[in-house]
């Protein structure tokens, strides 16, 4: 009786200490939309001479870590905002032509990977986490001198931009796309592709019907990773941008130097926009489950990530 | 990221008569590492043993001059200071981290994906504004600093709070995955026995989720290390990491070689945690093949 009151007890220490740290993870989120509603401080609306006081500029805007009541204005005024609709605009495409590229490269490199000697597959192992851990900042730096010099000496390549961002983004996307696939690619195995081969199928209808499939919840691991890094990414564009602005790069410059609650009410846009997302996948994907050996437990998982 | 390899199961198999995958599929993206990953570093390596010439033209050389100038007592404290703030913070997050990745392992079934689903949505609001808010909640005018007095902003105990919320769930996920595997039969029969549950945790959950924590914890301190953003908003400029100082000498001083020369020593700094990291990391077992 005591072990199990032991137990018993043991198991509410960790629920409770769990709730605390979900609390954690979630009282800034909660603040961000919370304060998307703010209004500006009562002192900074009564020397406003206009109307609409979410027109009032980030200078004026008073203290805005406090609750000064209701106000809806900012989604409007973020809405109307071409500084950050441009650039959340640029990075929308920016972040979907890196995780395209990224995942087919990752793609290629996990299916001839997976199954090569090991000889041959721990430089190339070495190198994908090397893209992984060097601090952001570094390659950060040395792309911008890559960048620049290689055009200035060369002649090749474009000029500090958008595109010179997607460049460097493709790089660690390509690295997290291939340990994303490749994950699923060992853990299912390969009897069933023995079978297809057994039952006369060649490699690539044996590829396009057995294996892709099955494939398929990683490959949109893969994508939607490397989308989500790519669009939250700051540090390598705010040295390869040349002009460009992208959200993160409009985002910290707001924080460092005058920010309002416009900036509030769309990421929690966005937010919304993503948990709906997250919804329609995670209903997508129990409805098309391919049935197969070792496969059904890890379907959700696989799709955000987990392998 | 990289934790996502680790919630692969092994799984040993005889000779395998599936199909080989064409070696040259790996071609395209070993020619793109080399192209925007290994020119960038070989460049950066270059430029650090460079002069500086005049406001922004270098001169090719091979001169130790700007690593002398790195080994300066000013750029020692604060590779000290970002060396002891990573490895504070992770050690904060492996103590948050590692007692939820248990319950979630040891006493959820039905809900265990979606309580693991939970801790990756922050993920997708941005890093910057989840930043903002943490800047919101701990500013001077704030309620926590006029109501209860904790005015911590601007210091290392806000940047602290910054690293821990930020990196957590990229150790949870590792952790978990070695937790997963665990044989909870073992405690049991370990208990059985006599032995009381601690020391059947620390001598049976522990050592066997130790690669894990490890590689865990590493994932969290090395690009801790190399934190830019947490440290310039939570820390207002006051609290600078090496990384800072780097991206500094690239945009207000435009001192090209000097910032290469701190970027190398970085990551030399970090060389010995990265071997280990990589070391846990391509483990075969990790991809059974």
């Amino acid at each position: 009786m005591r072990r199990r009151r032991r137990i018993l007890t043991a198991k509410r220490g960790f629920t409770a200490w769990a709730i605390l740290v979900y609390a954690f993870l979630y009282l800034p989120i909660l603040v961000v939309v919370i304060f998307a509603f703010d209004k500006p401080s009562a002192t900074s609306i009564a020397t406003f001479k206009g109307s609409n006081i979410c027109n009032i500029q980030p200078a004026d805007i008073g203290n805005i870590s406090v609750w000064n009541g209701f106000t809806s204005c900012w989604f409007a005024k973020g809405l109307n905002t071409s500084l950050y609709t441009d650039a959340i605009k640029t990075s929308f495409f920016i972040a979907l032509e890196a995780s395209i590229i990224a995942t087919i490269l990752g793609l290629g490199a996990a299916l001839a990977l997976a199954r090569m000697k090991r000889r041959w597959r721990a430089p190339f192992d070495v190198l994908v986490y090397l893209t992984l851990v060097v601090p952001e900042i570094v390659i950060a730096v040395a792309s911008l001198i890559f960048f620049v010099q290689v055009r200035s000496n060369l002649g090749a390549f474009p000029p500090l931009g958008r595109s010179t961002i997607l460049l460097g983004q493709i790089v660690f996307n390509a690295s997290l796309a291939m340990l994303v696939i490749r994950a699923r690619f060992v853990g299912m195995g390969d009897k069933l592709e023995e079978a297809a081969y057994d039952l006369g199928s060649g490699p690539v209808s044996t590829f396009r019907q057995v294996t892709l499939p099955r494939l398929m919840p990683a490959v949109i691991a893969a994508l939607l990773l490397s989308f989500t890094f790519s669009f939250d990414d700051y540090v390598l564009p705010a040295f390869t941008n040349g002009t460009t602005s992208t959200w993160p790069i409009v985002l910290y410059s707001a924080v460092r130097f005058g920010i309002t609650p416009a900036v509030n009410a769309l990421a929690t846009l966005m937010l919304l926009v993503t948990l709906i997302l997250i919804v329609a996948v995670a209903i997508l994907l129990r409805r098309s489950r391919v049935e197969g050996p070792g496969q059904e437990e890890h379907g959700l998982g696989a799709a955000f990530g987990l392998g | 990221m990289a934790a996502v390899a680790t919630a692969v199961k092994p799984r040993k198999s005889g000779r395998s008569f599936a199909p080989k995958y064409p070696k040259w599929l790996t071609l395209p993206s070993l020619l793109y590492y080399s192209i925007f990953f290994l020119g960038p570093m070989a460049i950066l390596a270059v430029f650090s043993v460079s002069i500086q010439s005049g406001f922004g033209s270098v001169e090719y050389t091979f001169s130790t001059s700007q690593f002398a100038q790195v080994n300066d007592s000013l750029y020692i404290t604060v590779f000290e200071r970002t060396l002891l703030m990573a490895a504070t913070g992770s050690l904060l997050t492996i103590a948050v981290g590692y007692p939820l990745a248990y319950w979630m392992a040891r006493y959820l079934s039905t809900y265990k994906m979606l309580a693991l689903l939970v801790i990756i949505v922050p993920f997708w609001t941005s890093f910057l504004i989840r930043t903002y808010a943490l800047k919101i909640i701990l500013d001077s005018h704030g309620y926590l600093a006029q109501d209860l007095g904790i005015n911590i902003l601007y210091t290392k105990y806000a940047v602290g709070i910054g690293l821990v919320y930020n990196y957590l769930p990229l150790f949870i996920l590792p952790v978990f995955a070695s937790l997963e595997r665990m044989d909870w039969t073992l405690i049991e029969a370990a208990t059985d026995l006599g032995a009381k549950p601690f020391t059947a945790f620390k001598d049976i959950t522990l050592r066997l989720t130790m690669p894990g924590v490890v590689t865990g914890g590493l994932l969290v301190f090395i690009p801790m290390c190399g934190e830019y953003i947490i440290p310039n908003i939570l820390g207002g400029g006051k609290f600078e990491f090496v990384g800072n100082i780097i991206g500094d000498t690239f945009g207000d001083a435009q001192n090209w070689p000097f910032g290469s020369a701190l970027s190398i020593s970085l990551m030399a700094a970090l060389s010995v945690f990265v071997v280990i990291y990589i070391m846990f990391a391509t483990r075969e077992e990790q991809f059974g093949a």
